[in-house]
Order: structure tokens, then sequence, then C-alpha cells
């Protein structure tokens, strides 16, 4: 049984803590792991696993890429990839008859308008990132927030996402305002009286709970903890921050994975890695349940109701039927230690309490049918 | 006339004497694994109270009586090996090696034998107590945790949480011979005292498979719905069934509580209410008990088996694992 893996080397921004350098490893070494996990299975169901790694350059071509995967008869295909050359692949030809596993790109637009048939999404959406945050400071009755945002789209469609949560769960957002000061050397001799000063100054004069960031490049939101005007807590993609995956995180048999993976990969689990260890592991789950290594069948099961995932997080993960999105708890943490889980108690569902993060059946902007 | 220090004296003798011949004799001990503090409390099975806490090895989980009921084994998980508690000197005299990180292992019925399951290695190992040797190792699924031997020590049987399989393993041959597909994150095996079946928990799952053993075949996935629970909170994990195969109690993990199953017709009678994130599960030796332990709340729950009923919590270390009781 033959996985396909696709990712392309994108140069990224040093973020502003010196401390968590993006590895150059990130995603598929949790693919490896999760390769290793399904051939440990498959020794007793008769069944190998391989993963056929294609890592473009920055400068390469991403669609010749994928056809060179597609020719070889491979139709599950994990994908490294952002939105835009994640769209440009599933529109392929070459992909109608394949299956996207998608365990990079947050975009809400994929979980929406611009979602696709051939595409499951392994990472939680923004959306119900910034829910699962929202429930938690709900639940703690901090509902002032002061919204600051930075200058990516990612972190506008974040802030929109925040702003929509406070109104569904009943928070209000008191400020609202863009990050535009861009320091100098900060983490030079001296630098941080400056940002003392700035951010001082930026959160005076309003009355608010809790400082909630938007800034997924980390290009400021660690230098906010402790320089604010008032005494407050800052959360969001700094501070506490709601996510797939959390180095402090060891409930549910958690420690097992985390141990598995830093020792083969000799580094911690990120929410890439564990998006694509989940990608190959959910593909090695239906081929034990269905005894199939038939693309079509594995891809109708992992979508139907009959499949569940063990993600190391208690409740069993299932794929939404509307848009094709991973349904899991989200893990609220900060650098040393797991703080909480959403969705909170209390956060009643219909059909699945999982289903309170992120966009519900009733209003999705996804049209699969 | 007897003076009044004379009178004092054989009061307290007399009430020595009642408590010498009193419920003494009868009650139980208790033990329980303490996973984050690295210690063994030992609980009075007549007053439930903690009396004594007895520093081991790290991260202690699975834990059993030796057959001459004289020791305590020990998975010791992070100290990568298990230390056996003299239970008269309460101290460790001796450790087995044991592979890495033994989180639950069985004794074979003849007690010579430890089958220790390596959560992080996906082996199963088997040690001789007597030796202190590693016999072999048996390659099973990912995160090997149950183990459960027959009743007649002819098979063992391991659950993989990762995998979601029980591995029948034959004890003679030291093979797998069967691999069973059970829901997901299977957590323990627990065989009826007959031999006939094996009771397969899976947490992630939410439910308790029913196996036949001769058939090798699963004859009833039993479920729960416990009013007011989320099901993503119903994680069964301790399996324990009477010898009669009337009752059956299952801890159902974060829903906080036991559930009390018909064993004939595996229909779900009732639902006890217990410390927080219930796992282990073990009787006293008449079965009139059953201790649970409680991982969040750091306390250990009895209930009462004919009363179907919780009587009290006894508090006790930091993330309680596993529980044994001696007679």
């Amino acid at each position: 049984m033959q996985i396909g893996w696709l990712s392309q080397s994108v140069k990224r921004t040093l973020p502003l803590s010196y401390l968590d350098q993006p590895p150059d490893d990130e995603g598929i070494q949790g693919a490896r792991l999760g390769i290793a996990d399904n051939n440990t299975t498959g020794q007793f169901t008769g069944q190998s696993f391989e993963l056929v790694e294609s890592i473009v350059p920055e400068s390469g071509d991403v669609a010749a890429a994928f056809r060179d995967l597609a020719a070889t008869g491979i139709r599950l295909i994990v994908t490294d990839l952002d939105a835009p050359r994640l769209l440009t692949v599933a529109a392929l030809p070459d992909a109608a008859h394949a299956t996207i596993l998608n365990t990079a790109a947050p975009d809400d637009r994929l979980r929406a308008a611009d979602c696709r048939a051939n595409i499951l999404h392994l990472l939680p959406s923004r959306a119900m990132l910034a829910d699962a945050l929202v429930q938690y400071l709900v639940v703690k009755r901090w509902r002032d927030f002061f919204l600051v945002t930075g200058h990516t789209d990612g972190d506008r469609e974040f802030a929109g996402d925040i702003r929509h949560a406070a109104q569904k769960f009943g928070a209000d957002i008191v400020a609202d305002k863009p990050w535009t000061f861009i320091p100098g050397a900060r983490r030079t001799d001296t630098g941080h009286f400056a940002i003392e000063a700035e951010v001082a100054r930026f959160t005076q004069g309003v009355t608010y709970d809790v400082l909630v960031v938007a800034d997924e490049e980390d290009e400021f939101g660690d230098d906010l903890p402790y320089h604010t005007f008032d005494p407050r807590p800052v959360a969001g993609t700094q501070g506490l921050v709601p996510s797939a995956w959390a180095r402090a995180h060891e409930q549910w048999g958690a420690t097992q994975l985390q141990n598995r993976f830093l020792r083969q990969a000799k580094r911690w689990l990120t929410d890439r890695d564990y998006a694509a260890w989940m990608a190959v592991r959910a593909i090695g789950e239906t081929t034990t349940r269905t005894q199939s290594i038939d693309p079509n069948v594995i891809s109708a099961y992992m979508r139907g109701d009959r499949f569940e995932l063990a993600g190391y997080k208690g409740a069993p993960l299932s794929f939404r039927s509307w848009d094709g999105q991973l349904r899991q708890p989200v893990l609220l943490a900060d650098a040393r230690a797991l703080v909480s889980v959403s969705p909170q108690p209390g956060f009643l569902h219909q059909f699945s309490e999982l289903d309170t993060l992120g966009i519900d059946q009733p209003e999705t902007k996804c049209h699969l049918h | 006339m007897p003076s009044p220090l004379t009178c004092a004296f054989w009061a307290v003798w007399a009430l020595v004497f009642v408590r010498l011949a009193g419920p003494i004799a009868a009650a139980d001990t208790i033990y329980v694994s303490n996973e984050k503090d690295n210690t063994i409390t030992v609980v009075d099975g007549d007053s439930l109270t903690a009396v004594k806490t007895i520093p081991v090895g790290q991260r202690p989980r699975g834990i059993v009586l030796s057959s001459d009921q004289k020791s305590l084994y020990i998975c010791a998980s992070d100290s990568d090996h298990i230390e056996v508690l003299d239970l008269a000197s309460e101290k460790v005299v001796r450790t087995l090696p044991s592979g890495t990180d033994p989180e639950f292992f069985a004794l074979d019925p003849t007690g010579k034998l430890l089958y220790v399951a390596n959560e992080d290695d996906s082996l199963v190992t088997i040690v001789d107590i007597a030796q202190g040797d590693v016999l072999t190792e048996i390659p099973v699924g990912v995160e090997p945790e149950g183990m459960g031997v027959s009743p007649d020590g002819k098979y063992l049987v391991n659950t993989s949480e990762t995998t979601n399989m029980a591995h029948v393993i034959d004890t003679a041959k030291r093979k797998v011979i069967a691999n069973i597909l059970v829901d997901s994150r299977p957590r323990r095996a627990t065989w009826t005292a007959d031999g006939a079946q094996f009771w397969v928990s899976a947490e992630v799952g939410g439910t308790v498979s029913v196996i036949d053993a001769a058939k090798l075949k699963i004859i009833k996935r039993i479920t729960f719905a416990v009013p007011g629970v989320p099901s993503e909170a119903i994680g069964p994990v301790g399996v324990a069934i009477t010898r009669d195969r009337k009752l059956a109690f299952v801890a159902l993990g974060p829903a906080n509580r036991v559930a009390v199953i018909d064993a004939q017709t595996y229909e779900v009678l009732r639902y006890l209410l217990v410390g927080q994130r219930v796992w282990s599960l073990a009787f006293n030796q008449n079965q009139s008990r059953l201790y649970t332990t409680n991982g969040v709340s750091n306390d250990i729950s009895v209930i009462d088996v004919a009363a179907q009923k919780v009587i009290k919590s006894v508090p006790v270390g930091q993330s309680p694992w596993g529980v044994v009781s001696r007679p």
C-alpha cells in the first residue's frame, strides 16, 4: 500500500522567539511515524505501507510533482502545502480520482466556498481554534476582549473568527486594533525598553479582561505578555494558544506518541507532524477495518459514519460529511503546560459536542454535492 | 476489690482482645500504585483508611500479587524494570528485568512467569521470576497494554491500543495465534473464571467486546449511555467479572462511573458514581467488595458488590493507577 507525500520547502520567517526555530522536516516526520505504526499493525493483517515522498524545492513545480505521484498509481496523497498550492493540485485532472489529505492549511475558505470533494482536512480550521479559545474564555468569564491583529491574511482570518466566536458565545470585543509598530533590533541589547513602552502605550486606556492576539508568524505576539499597561493575560496565537497538539500534552496516552516521536525525530511533535501522523493513521486504520487497499473503498469508509480515529485526545475523531474537516478536541496550552481542552463542558450540541467547534452543517458554505 | 488502675488495665486488654478476634482477621489489605508520586499506598480494608505510603520506582502502574501473596510485583514504567515489594518488611527487595516501559502485566497461574506489556516497544516480554531472566519477547501491535491469562494458563490475550487488536498468544508455543480487531484503543482483556470468554474494553470506541475464547469471535459488543454525560466522555478501561459470571463491572474513565452488567444477558443494569477518571478495578477475595482507582480525584472508591452501591472513597496518592486486594 503506497501513500503519497507532497510538500514544498517554503522559506519561513524567523519567529520572534529564538527558542523554537521551525524544523526543516516538519510534517514529514509525523507521516513517517504513522507509516511505522501502520506497519506494526500490518504484520498481523498481512498489509504493508510505504510513504512515497515528494518534496518540491521552493522554486519547483508542485503540479508536476503531483502528476508524477499520480502517474505511479498512487491515489491517497498527504499534502503539506499552503491553500493556493493545495487548490492548484486538487484541480488537476490527475486529482479527480484521488483523495488529498491536507495537513498544513488551516484556512476557513478551504472548508467553505473553496472546499473540494477530493480534500480531507486533518488540522483544525482557524474557526475551530477561535471557537475553542473563546469557549474557554467565556467559561472563565473573561468576556471583554482587546483584539490585536497582525498584517498577514491568516492573522486577519483568525481575528475575524475570534469576532464571530465572541458573538456566538457571548463575549465582547471592546477594542480592535491592528499592530503596525515595526521595532528595530528588538532582541539586541536594551531593545526591550522600546517594546515595553510601545506595548504599554498600545494597550492603555481600555478596560478589558484579556488581550487576544492574531499573529501566526510570531512577529510581535511574544512581545505582548508582561508589557501591557494593565496586568492582563494574553491569548490567541501567543500566550494561551488553541492548537491541535501541544508539547505539554500527556493525557489520554499522549505521552506514548510524544515518546515515539521524540525517539524517531529527535525533536518535539508539532501540529503539522501530528496532522500528518493522523492522515497516515486514518488510512492505516481504514485499511485494517475494511481489509481493502482500494483507494475508493478507503476514501468512502473514511468519510462514513463508522470511521473513528484514536488521536490521543480522548474522543474518537471522524470527518464531517459536509466539508471533510476532521472533528476533534482542541488543546489550550502555553509553552509549558496544558491549560484546558475544548469543547468546554456545557457547550451542547444536538449530535456531537465536537461540532460546537468550527462551522456546523446548518451554516456551512461548502456544497460538495 | 480491684484498684482503678487494674480496671483500666483489663479494659485495655478487653479492647485489644476484641480487636484481634473481631473483623481484623477477616479484613483485607488494599495496595494502590500512584503513578505520579512514585509510591504504593497501603489501605486497611477494615477501617478503609490509608495506613502507609511506600516509596517505589518511577511511575508505578500495573501491580499484581505473587501467588504466595507475600510479594507485590510493580511495573516501574519509567525505571524500565519490575520491582518486587516484600509485603512483610514493606521494602523493595528485588528488581526483575522487563524490557522498556512496562505498563501492565499478568502472572501465569503457576506463579512462575510474568507476562509484561512494553508500551513503547510493541512487545510482550515473558519474565521468569525465580531466575530473574527475560525468556523471550513476542512482537505485538502498537502500544500493548491489556494482559489477560486464561484460567488454565494456556492463552494470553494482549491488547494493543493503537493497532486496535486483541492478540491471542499460545503460551506454550509463545506465538501469536489469532488477532481480533476490536474498537478503538483497547485497554484491558479480562477472562471469565470458566475460561469460556474474555472481555476487551475499548477506551476511545466506548465499548466492551465479549469474545468467545473457543471460536475467537466477538459475540457481543456492549455499549454504554449515561444520562447527562457526553458519549465522548465514556471511556471503558477496567473490567471485573464475578467468578460465577453473574455480574460484570466496567470502569468508564472520565464518565466517572462504573457500569454494572448482567454478565449472562450483557444488559447494563446501572451506573455507579465513583471518583474522577476511574480506570482499574479489583475485587477482594470473596468478591463482596470491588475497589476502583480514580486517577484525577486521587482516591479509590469502595463498592459493595451485593448492594451494588458505593460505600466509601479513600484518599490515596497522586494519580492512582493499579489496585490489588490481599486477604
